[in-house]
């Protein structure tokens, strides 16, 4: 469920670029929001659509931020893939200690 | 932008508004059914807006807001964020400070502190 996907590495690559993060997990949850409104279309070969993605990141740059600040710059570096299927993004956004 | 103008008169016009994806009865998403539970379970009157029913609504909110995914929870006008957001800062008891600090009504639950 959670094999490599060229999302998901896109995702990671972005985010690993922009935040040098001291953790990082990208979590492919798009099986589970298939039926709901707007959810993954199983593609020809069955395969989910890799629309659902849960990131914890803990990063520095987040330090003094608050959420909503957090939650925008990683809005803005994945806005890409928000433009082209990139559907719901659970965001857990930390700086170092919190 | 007409929308953004209909949009701000909502968040004026009500105390607590949600935008959602189907309504507080009928959620269509787990996202914002999560959010109306947190509010339901802190017996707050809140409007909840379903924005799947025009594209219109569901575009103009993603650009009044900034913010490009739904559920988003507004209090008194200002944006407070999204499922995330709003769960993380409802575990933390923050919502019910941000509450009471608005004078919005709501109940404390048994136990806990408003």
């Amino acid at each position: 469920m959670n094999a490599p996907s060229s999302r998901a590495a896109r995702i990671r690559e972005k985010l690993h670029a922009a935040l040098a993060p001291a953790s990082l997990e990208v979590i492919d949850d798009s099986m589970k929001h298939v039926g709901h409104a707007h959810a993954p279309r199983p593609g020809k070969a069955g395969e989910p659509g890799e629309t659902h993605f849960t990131i914890k990141v803990v990063s520095q740059v987040f330090e003094g931020k608050s959420r909503i600040e957090r939650h925008r710059m990683i809005n803005d570096l994945l806005s890409g893939e928000i433009g082209e299927g990139l559907h719901a993004l659970s965001i857990d956004a930390k700086a170092p200690g919190e | 932008m007409a929308i953004h103008d209909r949009l701000q008169s909502i968040v004026d016009e009500n105390d607590v508004v949600l935008f959602m994806k189907g309504t507080p009865d009928f959620p269509q998403c787990g996202f914002s059914g999560q959010v109306v539970q947190i509010l339901n379970y802190l017996g707050v009157d809140f409007k909840g807006v379903n924005c799947l029913e025009t594209d219109e609504l569901r575009q103009g909110v993603k650009s009044f807001s900034n913010w490009p995914t739904l559920p988003q929870l507004y209090l008194k006008g200002e944006f407070v964020g999204g499922c995330d957001i709003v769960r993380e800062m409802f575990q933390s008891g923050e919502l019910a400070t941000a509450l009471s600090e608005k004078g919005i009504a709501f109940k404390a639950p048994a136990g806990a502190r408003a």
